[in-house]
This record gives structure tokens, C-alpha cells and sequence, in this order.
């Protein structure tokens, strides 16, 4: 569903990807795991055109993005939770998720869609007025992911969705990440730190290094993998 | 009293003016981040459209009411203003999207120059009548008070056109882009905001008002000349400062305090103790103040970022 063939981005004169190749089949939960500053965020970034590419392709169903600006990108059923969740911190939680319907104008399916939001994330529903910014920092993962589920996304991009929430909302918020996965048969990358959870959730798991791809394998072979627990796991 | 009152018609009626300028500095803060100086020039040649359009339109619209003759110079001006607008920025602003800030900054004194030295090589560097557009007639109710119908109109006419800015921004699709763009232009991007189209969006909508004042300022004052931009324009910008740079009603409240307060000070001048030659450093004794005591103004919020 999303390839990436010989990914090279990075930022001014520092080369963050070198040639990153890596497949998201349909209907997965593939990770992307590795240390501080491996790339993992630019790899999303160079995926949804906020970060140029400069070599290699990025696909998508079959279509090539590379390159495209942000909002074709989004157009096409790709969406990206960035990293530090970005809601708008002054609009309401329910101006929040019709921005995430930015691009669509069938107004059923929006209102359904947004009730779907609301039942999958209730602590959502209960402060729907609230401006975004008064949200907790977990709260807002959940708005951030719910308004990206607004535009109905084929595949969904996570990047750290766990950074600096509350471990008992970590639980709820990566139950939730699986729920919709299987309801609405949502492929999904996932950027994520903590390896532990990341391979517990995916079918498929890729181990970035500084800027490559180390080793890749299916999540429960990396689990086991006695490198992955050294570096990773803290076994 | 009847005297306070007075003043306070002849400086909201300038306010309002300050006000329509100041939005378009605020929304282009808003989505971009840059103070837009060349925005009083943008004003200026809004005027100049509408003595020329209005000259020209004169004799074909004899027989049009008086009403229509003037929303049509009104809004022939704000088209051409909004038009120019979008062309500056696509041809100005754009491509420095990825600069410094400061070049951005920089290029809009040039800008400013260029519209005000191009306007003195097209216009002629002496002041010009404005036509009028509507027949001024004092309006007076309690003996004393004199406001002039246009006075009045450009009152009523600012507030309309303020209630159909707070609708577009509060309630369009494209509003609710340029709300999203101005917190967090990433996130906008990512929700399938087209940046460039919400950016000329908002250089047109600014450019537009700017051109509403000036008919205003023009009608009110009836010359106008290729600098008269300049003042204004920095007025404008210290009202926006005041409000709060980014809040729209924070422009819209601080361009009608700054039209007050600099009425009153000329009004009062002798009892003050403060020369009126004076009356335009009022302006920026206000910004000083700001600077110092308020710097995020009235209806500015600190920015504090959550992580």
C-alpha cells in the first residue's frame, strides 16, 4: 500500500535519510523503531511532503507522491499525526476535527464520521466547546488522531503518539490505535520510542539507525531478536 | 459635553479608518508572520482608484442614486486593491516564503517604496481632489453637535463591513483555514490546507479593507496625495500593536482607541497643554508605552507553547 524505495532526505547540509526502503502492506500495523535522532520523524516527514525528498520514490497505492505538496498528499488518503500532536491549540476540540474534514464535502458522511471520532475517544465528546489547548496532554493525542480519522485516511502515519502522556492513557490511546486498525481495516505506521509497545501493537516492525534501515522483520522475531532487546527492549 | 461628543464622532470615524487598515496588518501577521509595510501603500493606491474610477464613472452614473454611484467607486476600489494585493505577495513575498523573516521584512519597506515612488511618477507628486460621493450634509440633532452625514456613513459602513469579515473568518471553510494556518501552519498543511491559496486569501481580504478606508479617509479629508499612506499606515500599525498583533478585534478596538485618543488630544490641545502640531506622535507615544508596559497588547496572548 505505501512504499518507500531509496528514501533520501535530510535537513540543509545534514543528510538524515540515507536511502530508506521499506513496505506497508494493507491493513497492517507496521513500526518504525530506533534511538533519538534516527530519523524516524523525517522519515514520516519526507512520506507526508513536509520534508522534501531527494533521492528515491515514496508510493502509494500504486501512485507516486514524491515530492507532491502536503495538502495533495493528504488528498490522496494519507494522513500524518505529527510528532508533539500540533492541534490548534485556540480553536474548540469540535473545530479541531472539521479541520481534519478540511478536504471532504460530503456533509453525512462527516457528521458520521465525527460521531464515530466521538464514540471511539468519549473524553472527546465530553468537551467538545473546550478550546484544544486546555486539553490534557493525552487528551490532545486523542484529538489529534481523532482529527486525522476525520479525513477518512486509507493509512494513517503516528509519530510518537505515546511522547509524554500519561502511561494509563498510553494504554487506552494504543488499544484505541488497534481498534481502529481492525474496525475500519486502517493501515498504519507507527513512529514510536517505546519499542516494548510498538511491537506488542504491529504485525511488521522496521529498526532504524541513523538514517537506515537496520534490520526489518516481523514483530514478534524482533521482540526475540537479542540485538533489538540490547538496544531497544532494555534487555 | 456637547464638545466631548463631538470629538468622539471625529475620532471614531478616523478610528474606524486606523481599524480597517490595521485588520489588514493583523491577518497578514496572522498567517505569515511579517509585518506587511507596504500595507499603506496598498491603502493609497486605493484612493487613487477611486478618484479615478469615481471621475470616470461620474457622467456615466448621472442619473444613478447617490448610494449606488458610491458602493460602486467603494467597491471597484476594494476589488483592485485585493487584486493588487495578491499580486504583491505572489510576486514579492513568495518566493522569500523559506527566508529569514528580517527578508521578508525588508523587502516590504522596498515594496512601500517602490508604491510610493511609482505613485508619484503615475499620480503626480501634488495633492489631488477627491471626488465626492455623497453629497456632505451636517447632521444636527442637539444644538452644538455636528456630525456630517459621511461621518455617519463611514461609521455604519465600517461596521458592516466588520460583521462580514467576523462571518467569513468565524463561519467560512477558508476562515476556518486561515484560523488553523496562523496557530500551526504544520498542522494546517497536514489537515490539506492549501497555504498559498489561504495566504492570498488573506493579502486580498486585508488589501480590500485597506481600500474601504481609504475611500473613507479620502472622503472625509478629500485630498489625497502619492505619501498619504505613510502616516496612516503606521498609525494603522500601531493600532494593531495596541489590540494585540494577530487579534482581529484587538486591530479593530485599538484603530478606533488611536482615532479617539488622537482626536481628543487635538481637541483638547490648550487644555492639555499639548501643541496639536503634535497629533501625530501621539501614535507612536502610545506604541512606546505598549512596548514597555504590554508588549503582547490588549487582546494579544503571550505565546506559550505546550509540550
Amino acid at each position: 500500500m505505501l512504499e518507500l524505495l531509496n528514501v533520501t532526505a535530510g535537513y540543509g547540509s545534514i543528510t538524515a535519510l540515507h536511502g530508506v526502503s521499506l513496505r506497508v502492506e494493507k491493513g497492517t500495523i507496521v513500526t518504525l523503531v530506533g534511538a533519538n535522532g534516527a530519523g524516524k520523524s523525517t522519515t514520516l516527514r519526507a512520506i507526508s511532503g513536509l520534508l522534501p525528498v531527494r533521492e528515491g520514490k515514496v508510493l502509494f497505492e500504486g501512485k507516486e507522491l514524491t515530492n507532491k505538496r502536503p495538502h495533495q498528499i493528504v488528498a490522496c488518503g494519507l494522513a500524518h499525526v505529527p510528532e508533539g500532536r500540533m492541534i490548534f491549540s485556540n480553536l474548540t476540540v469540535l473545530e479541531n476535527l472539521q479541520m481534519g474534514a478540511y478536504l471532504r464535502r460530503d456533509r453525512a458522511g462527516i457528521a458520521s464520521d465525527q460521531e464515530f471520532v466521538l464514540e471511539t475517544f468519549p473524553r472527546l465528546r465530553e468537551r467538545t466547546w473546550q478550546q484544544a489547548g486546555t486539553l490534557s496532554g493525552g487528551e490532545q493525542q486523542m484529538l489529534a488522531i481523532g482529527r486525522a480519522l476525520m479525513g477518512r485516511p486509507r493509512c494513517l502515519m503516528l509519530d510518537e503518539p505515546s511522547l509524554g502522556i500519561a502511561p494509563l492513557l498510553v494504554k487506552t490511546i494504543f488499544e484505541k490505535i488497534v481498534q481502529v486498525n481492525r474496525e475500519l481495516g486502517l493501515t498504519v505506521l507507527l513512529v514510536e520510542q517505546n519499542a516494548h509497545l510498538a511491537l506488542e501493537v504491529s504485525q511488521f516492525g522496521y529498526v532504524l539507525e541513523t538514517g537506515r534501515i537496520l534490520l526489518s522483520d516481523r514483530s514478534e522475531h524482533l521482540k526475540t531478536n537479542p540485538a533489538v532487546q540490547a538496544a531497544y527492549l532494555g534487555a | 459635553m456637547n464638545e466631548l461628543l463631538q470629538q468622539l464622532i471625529n475620532g471614531l470615524s478616523l478610528g474606524a479608518v486606523y481599524a480597517l487598515i490595521a485588520l489588514g496588518y493583523t491577518m497578514v501577521y496572522g498567517v505569515l508572520r511579517f509585518i506587511n509595510f507596504a500595507h499603506g501603500d496598498v491603502f493609497m493606491v486605493g484612493a487613487f482608484t477611486g478618484m479615478y474610477f469615481g471621475r470616470w464613472l461620474k457622467p456615466l452614473a448621472a442619473a444613478w442614486p447617490e448610494w449606488l454611484f458610491a458602493s460602486t467607486v467603494l467597491l471597484v476600489s476594494m476589488l483592485s486593491c485585493a487584486i493588487l494585493g495578491i499580486v504583491l505577495e505572489r510576486l514579492a513575498y513568495k518566493p522569500l516564503r523559506e527566508r529569514p523573516r528580517l527578508t521578508v521584512l525588508i523587502t516590504a519597506i522596498g515594496v512601500s517604496l517602490l508604491l510610493e515612488y511609482a505613485g508619484q511618477l503615475v499620480f503626480g507628486a501634488a495633492p489631488r481632489g477627491f471626488p465626492s460621493l455623497i453629497t456632505s450634509s451636517s447632521i444636527s440633532g442637539i444644538e452644538g453637535l455636528h456630525a456630517s452625514n459621511i461621518q455617519v456613513i463611514v461609521l455604519v459602513v465600517t461596521a458592516l463591513l466588520l460583521w462580514g469579515l467576523h462571518l467569513v473568518v468565524m463561519r467560512t471553510r477558508l476562515g476556518l483555514a486561515m484560523r488553523a494556518l496562523s496557530l500551526n501552519p504544520t498542522a494546517a498543511r497536514l489537515m490539506g490546507v492549501n497555504t498559498n491559496v489561504v495566504i492570498s486569501f488573506t493579502f486580498g481580504i486585508g488589501s480590500a479593507l485597506a481600500a474601504a478606508g481609504a475611500i473613507f479617509y479620502a472622503s472625509l479629508y478629500q485630498a489625497i496625495d502619492p505619501f498619504m499612506g505613510v502616516l496612516p499606515g503606521m498609525k494603522a500599525f500601531v493600532a494593531a500593536v495596541l489590540g494585540g498583533i494577530g487579534s482581529l478585534p484587538g486591530a479593530m478596538v485599538g484603530g478606533l482607541i488611536l482615532g479617539v485618543v488622537e482626536t481628543l488630544v487635538v481637541g483638547y490641545s490648550q487644555l492639555l497643554g499639548i501643541p496639536p502640531g503634535y497629533r501625530d506622535a501621539v501614535a507612536f507615544v502610545i506604541l512606546i508605552l505598549i512596548l514597555l508596559f504590554k508588549p503582547s497588547g490588549l487582546f494579544g496572548k503571550t505565546m506559550r507553547e505546550k509540550v
